[in-house]
């Protein structure tokens, strides 16, 4: 850990680490900042919760960048097994290993033995971020929320000692441990025990003029105003009674498609016409439409 | 007499039970069994030597090496008590003449409380334990060995049993006394609580499996030089359903609120994923309230934390802000949901049937229990009713306890397939409700 550290002196301080993150092109209020600073000197996972598209994953990202290390992801589904996640033995290649040996004379007992030798061992994710040498890598573990309760309880296990038991070739220590980031999207509740061992951080959505800084750094090129006119568009949308708030990835996705079609001011026609770039429910877009688009855009246009 | 320090040396003398003590916790082993506690016959033995060390003259110590012995799930704790305290409830528990107070026997000097009744006076040692004391007396009365009174004691096992509940099954809850209440809870806390399963994404090894599993079969491989004479399978996990309550508290309910509230307290422990809700005007989640023991204070934490107990009835809000806040985070993986209210709404029907339209779409089984539904002249004509039915998967009644077993029966029978639901047009309903 400490290595990181001085390799990349910079992060040792909350403003150090908000410049460096600023110099990503990721804006980041200081709290989120501390949090990152506070996981790499503890050193503790970070967990980070929030809603779909408000730059969760991203972090990692940027953070692997500004170390200038690998980024390790893992992403979680149901069912997600230490087969997928950790390890697991090439199963074709032993057996071809074993009709070589019995072909070729060699003694099948070495055949045997040799099998279970790391040149079969398929290293997944996890495995890859105990076993990376030179460096502390960046492990992402993205939408924990989507992997079932059993491969959290494992994951508690592989957190506190950041070592991985294969039976047939022993314990495998991290000799960096890892900078270990968690995203969930509360699609259901986390295990109190898995929190408990996290610094946890709730990535809100942002305010008006953080999303225009946003889009400023994301969208290259973009009009000023309309710069503008759409952070001031999404933040009221998300006060609006939808079924699914558009996240930040949405407002990007809307910037740049309205770049596409070369606009330089918000228009309710064309606003309506690309609404399915920020709304993804039938309902909600048809609610807008119907009653509260002409009243956005024209304070979207007011307020900037 | 907890400050008796004569009592001390109580630990290190074997105290031997007679038979009457020995015929009594056997009983008790029963009598917990047929209460639904899962009681081992070597549990009991441990028990019956458990009371040789403990003496029974300290109720408390008595309780606590009886439950150390007889409980295994924390669950169970709260049952046990009531059994615990209906059983030995007497201050002549136990009629044990095998052991007569005689300081000449050392046997015998573990019978603390026994000690200032060294003249053998019947009456003496029941005096003193009569006063509240914290010993189990010892009847002294009856000199032949049998139980002090097997009538009463039959009949105690049956009460506590509730083999002849038939009556009481059938009673609607709103005109339980307050006594058929604490059967009613007992009853309830004896019905077998399962959900159905799912299928998992996960696999296990299986003989009969459908999947090949690969390493099991490469390991067994090499005791046979490499050839895989058998292949090893695996099958999928199968997982219990998410159970989601949503329970109406507002003022028409109020009859029934209290039981329905302990009911979910009940699933709550007896399933491993049961997410609980109520409502009046606005949704309140209670699940972690309700984890809290004993009931009675979780129900007084619900109901000091939910604002509109007993107040007016908004369920299309209500399930809407249902949606909004918790529908993505707790209907997972085909959830159950069982709302259970009377249908008199007073919002708007037509975002009551919108909302629930949405809410059978993200959930696995739509299940809405209803208390009126038990009245054979009751018709779901409210508004509300009329909005929400054709969004509800099973309509059932939930006023007896007759019903919640045909309930329990439902819900362990949810099965693989989904039930058909036909998709129906919003707009087409809400102009059949204008028209109505």
């Amino acid at each position: 850990m400490s290595q990181v550290l001085e390799a990349v002196p910079t992060l040792d301080s909350v403003e150090a680490v908000q410049e460096a993150l600023a110099g990503q092109k990721y804006v980041a209020d200081s709290s989120l900042a501390t949090a990152i600073y506070l996981s790499l000197k503890l050193p503790k996972p970070i967990l980070l919760e929030g809603e779909a598209g408000v730059g969760k994953t991203e972090i990692a990202k940027v953070l692997s960048a500004i170390l200038q290390t690998d980024l390790i992801r893992l992403q979680c589904y149901e069912g997600l097994d230490v087969s997928h996640a950790v390890y697991e033995w090439n199963y074709p290649r032993q057996m071809l290993a074993i009709r070589a040996a019995e072909a070729s004379a060699d003694s099948r007992e070495a055949a045997m033995g040799e099998i279970f030798s790391e040149e079969y061992l398929i290293k997944r994710p996890l495995l890859q971020a105990i076993e990376h040498r030179g460096k502390a890598p960046v492990l992402l573990i993205d939408e924990i929320d989507r992997a079932d309760e059993e491969f959290e309880a494992f994951l508690l296990e592989l957190l506190s000692d950041f070592q991985v038991t294969v039976p047939e070739l022993g314990t495998m220590v991290a000799e960096y441990p890892p900078i270990v980031i968690i995203t969930s999207n509360r699609t259901r509740e986390l295990h109190d025990a898995l929190k408990r061992r996290c610094l946890y951080h709730w990535i809100d959505y942002p305010t008006i003029e953080k999303e225009y800084l946003i889009i400023q750094n994301k969208v290259p090129g973009v009009n000023d105003r309309l710069a503008k006119q759409i952070a001031h568009f999404v933040h009221d949308l998300r006060e609006v009674d939808l079924y699914k708030v558009p996240g930040v990835a949405e407002t990007l996705d809307w910037a740049a498609a309205l770049m596409a079609m070369s606009q330089r001011e918000l228009s309710s026609e064309v606003a309506s016409s690309t609404l399915g770039a920020i709304l993804k429910h039938q309902e909600d877009i048809q609610s807008v439409r119907k009653a509260k688009l002409d009243d956005l855009v024209a304070a979207a246009s007011n307020g900037s | 007499m907890a400050a008796n320090p004569s009592r001390q040396p109580q630990h290190t003398h074997v105290y031997e039970p007679g038979q009457k003590l020995l015929q009594r916790s056997l009983q008790f082993g029963r009598v917990l069994r047929a209460n639904g506690i899962k009681v081992t016959s070597s549990q009991v033995m441990d028990f019956v030597h458990a009371t040789q060390h403990v003496g029974i003259q300290d109720r408390r110590i008595f309780r606590e090496a009886a439950e150390a012995c007889l409980v295994t799930r924390g669950e169970e704790r709260e049952m046990f008590e009531i059994v615990f305290n209906r059983f030995w409830r007497s201050k002549r528990i136990l009629d044990d003449t095998d052991q007569q107070p005689n300081y000449a026997d050392p046997n015998a000097q573990q019978v603390e409380g026994m000690e200032d009744a060294e003249g053998g006076e019947d009456g003496n040692a029941e005096a003193q334990m009569g006063e509240g004391a914290e010993g189990m007396a010892i009847d002294e009365d009856s000199g032949d060995g049998e139980l002090s009174d097997p009538d009463e004691n039959d009949q105690l096992e049956s009460v506590l049993t509730y083999s002849s509940s038939e009556a009481l099954r059938g009673k609607d809850f709103s005109e339980f006394t307050q006594e058929e209440l604490e059967m009613a809870r007992i009853l309830m806390k004896k019905l077998k609580w399962e959900i159905g399963m799912r299928r998992s994404r996960r696999k296990v090894a299986s003989s009969k499996g459908r999947f090949i599993d690969a390493r099991r079969t490469m390991r067994r491989s090499l005791q046979t030089a490499g050839v895989p004479l058998k292949i090893s399978q695996r099958k999928v996990k199968m997982k219990p359903r998410a159970l989601i309550v949503i329970c109406d508290i507002s003022g028409s309910m109020d009859r029934y609120s209290r039981l329905l509230l302990q009911f979910i307290h009940t699933i709550e422990n007896d399933m491993a994923r049961v997410e609980a809700f109520v409502f009046g005007t606005r949704l309140t989640r209670i699940t972690r309230v309700l984890k809290k023991r004993p009931i009675d204070e979780a129900i007084t934490r619900v109901s000091k934390e939910v604002q509109d107990w007993a107040g007016g009835t908004r369920i299309g809000e209500s399930i809407q802000q249902f949606n909004h806040d918790y529908a993505r985070r707790v209907l997972r993986n085909g959830a159950v949901v069982l709302i259970i209210s009377d249908g008199w709404d007073r919002g708007d029907p037509q975002l009551l049937g919108k909302e629930m339209m949405r809410l059978q779409r993200s959930c696995y089984r739509l299940i809405w229990l209803n208390p009126l539904l038990g009245s054979p002249r009751y018709q779901p004509l409210t508004r509300g009713m009329q909005a929400a039915l054709p969004f509800i998967d099973d309509f059932m009644p939930v006023h007896n306890l007759e019903s919640l077993e045909l309930l329990a029966d439902h819900l362990s029978s949810i099965g693989d397939t989904r039930p058909v639901r036909r998709q129906i047009p919003l707009e087409f309903l809400n102009a059949r409700m204008t028209a109505t």
